[in-house]
């Protein structure tokens, strides 16, 4: 452990990428006591106002301040991210740990379904289940998180194929502990290093995914604010309000990067092993 | 060769019978089922009879292996019932309108990058850790972060607004018919320009990432080392003896990364109102036209299974070794 967080230190760019999740996720919680203003009042008097001293980042077509709408956004960017990645674990874990360890026709019946699920463009599908559903906040986290399983299903099935063979598993299952005590007990912590990975880099993923179904105005829906419908209204107003595009898109360009970059960093300094395969399987976009 | 690709083929047999599953069971989350008179809101109205034009148009309230049965027996034929548009045209037909764009606005774009991605992976693998190398790793961070409708917003307002040198929406401007022959083709290229440069910008960080991934690997082999060991000049163990073999993998990812390119067809053509299946869906998931949604889904899934089946076919065509150790070292 301590080697892991000295291999960490010495990633300067990995150790910005983490210095600017940890300050996004502070502005995210903060927005209610550093936000200017209310996000949600329109003020008819200042209708796409430029930045200026009083609205650094300008204001919207209902005369909203972008800066606090950004603030706000970060809340539900940022939580869309967490809960569909953390759906998205759950399941690969679970399928991933049972094809892994059980191996036969249960682990082909596993990766049948995840080569199924890649089959599918996976905006088409997002849209596809959307069309179906009324979207909300909750349906988006579902839809993000039901479709972003596989990568973390394949890392952990390909832990689990080698872990199983090893001493301790064949001890704990000669003493006749049960499946799911040797896999939730003794396989799955070893195998924690590729899914903490997974989950850092399937965070942006589902921030991206986010914004791209809000900026078609399938996502998060108005009046909530999140950064992909802000960007959305951008592009009404893209003759004369260009700060209403450039900054939100700022902001999910850098949050991206810096999770990413902390993702591929916390991956290096757990296994330079992991280095190739990790990043093969993960950093597929969509 | 032959007995490998049929195993191939009776291998993507699931798929195919679990892409028309997947695509039966998504029918019925068609929201409506609770008819509720006590609320007559507008969106509850317009669900409920989306769903009972879902019920009579695919008969879902048959038996459900009946229902099943019908819907396979329709997908195998390709005929996915008529749009629920006004227009009210087969499913089928608006598709085949609108995927050759789709099919070549994402070929072009596949070229583009692999001729791009290809001497940018060789050279900064060549060069590794020099300025080249390190200027393109930051290209590649930031274009694996970059959402590609701001990417879209931003030459939008540069070039189309603020330069005014080029159009920001359609194929063709509107004074088309007036053009003589060569205006109309630049007319029709200058619309393509930003949409392609958007679609490739994302694509081209990841390709030459993996290119350079794959390079690095090769250089190391001991085949490179005896090759300058009998004294080859370096252009041709690298062009020649390395290149070919790191190229080998990148089959199977231009295979894999198809549906990624399709999948980022939806916001480029919504945003450049550029009439392909992408912008076709977008509307249809508007409008709850839920006939087209099906379509396109099985559409663009099947298109998405033989592009890899090729992918797969022509890996183990140029790779021997493929087709030999296929069984083992696969998945």
């Amino acid at each position: 452990m301590r080697s892991f967080w000295r291999a960490l230190r010495r990633n300067q760019l990995a150790l910005a990428g983490g210095v600017v999740v940890v300050f996004v996720a502070v502005l995210a919680i903060l927005a209610p006591v550093i936000a200017p203003m209310d996000p949600n009042r329109p003020d008819v008097k200042k209708i796409l106002d430029s930045p200026s001293s009083r609205h650094p980042l300008g204001t919207d077509q209902l005369g909203r301040d972008v800066l606090a709408r950004m603030l706000y956004g970060a809340r539900v960017s940022l939580a869309v991210g967490f809960v569909s990645v953390g759906i998205a674990t759950l399941i690969g874990i679970a399928l991933g740990s049972a094809a892994g360890y059980h191996g036969g026709t249960i682990d082909a019946m596993v990766m049948r379904l995840v080569d199924l699920m890649l089959v599918f463009p996976r905006f088409f599908l997002l849209l596809a289940v959307l069309g179906f559903l009324r979207p909300s906040i909750w349906t988006i986290m579902a839809v993000i998180g039901l479709t972003g399983w596989m990568s973390v299903a394949r890392l952990v099935r390909a832990e689990f194929l080698s872990l199983r063979e090893r001493e301790f598993v064949l001890w704990s299952q000669s003493i006749g502990a049960s499946a799911f005590r040797i896999i939730w007990r003794h396989i799955l912590p070893n195998a924690i290093a590729p899914v903490l990975v997974a989950i850092t880099l399937g965070i942006p993923a589902a921030i991206l995914a986010e914004s791209g179904l809000s900026f078609l105005g399938l996502g998060v829906q108005p009046p909530h604010a999140t950064w992909g419908n802000i960007l959305s209204e951008g592009k009404d107003a893209i003759e004369i309000g260009w700060w209403l595009s450039v900054y939100p898109g700022l902001a999910i360009l850098v949050t991206v990067l810096s999770y990413n970059l902390l993702g591929e960093g916390i991956r290096d300094a757990l296994d330079p092993r992991l280095r190739q395969s990790v990043g093969r399987i993960v950093s597929r976009r969509r | 060769m032959l007995p490998y690709a049929l195993r191939r083929l009776i291998l993507a047999l699931p798929l195919l019978v679990g892409i028309t599953l997947i695509s039966f069971f998504l029918m019925h989350l068609a929201p409506g089922e609770p008819v509720d008179i006590s609320n007559p809101d507008a969106t509850t109205t317009a669900d409920r009879e989306g769903r009972e034009r879902l019920i009579q148009a695919y008969g879902l309230d048959k038996p459900i292996h009946v229902q099943y049965w019908n819907w396979l027996t329709r997908i195998v034929r390709l005929d996915f019932g008529r749009s629920f548009a006004p227009d009210a045209r087969p499913v089928l037909q608006k598709i085949r309108e609108r995927l050759p764009i789709t099919l070549a606005l994402n070929v072009a774009e596949m070229m583009i990058i692999v001729m791009l991605a290809i001497p940018i992976g060789v050279i900064s693998a060549t060069r590794q850790y020099s300025r080249f190398d390190k200027v393109t790793t930051v290209f590649v961070f930031v274009g694996f972060a970059t959402p590609d409708f701001w990417l879209a917003l931003m030459l939008m307002i540069l070039f189309g607004v603020q330069l005014g040198w080029l159009p920001i929406s359609g194929l063709r401007s509107p004074t088309w018919e007036y053009l003589s022959f060569w205006r109309q083709q630049w007319d029709f290229l200058s619309h393509l320009i930003l949409p392609i440069l958007v679609a490739t910008f994302g694509g081209l960080a990841s390709f030459s990432r993996y290119m350079r991934q794959s390079m690095l690997e090769v250089v190391r082999q001991d085949y490179i080392q005896s090759a300058r060991a009998k004294g080859l000049a370096e252009p041709v163990v690298i062009g020649k003896h390395a290149l070919r073999n790191a190229l080998l993998p990148i089959v199977t990812i231009l295979g894999l990364s198809l549906p990624g390119l399709i999948g980022g067809s939806v916001i480029i053509e919504s945003i450049f109102a550029i009439p392909g299946m992408g912008q076709l869906m977008v509307q249809a998931v508007y409008e709850r036209d839920y006939p087209v949604i099906m379509g396109n889904l099985v559409i663009v899934a099947l298109l998405t299974l033989g592009a890899n089946l090729i992918a797969d076919l022509t890996y183990s065509l140029v790779d021997p070794r493929i087709r030999v150790a296929a069984r083992r070292s696969r998945r």
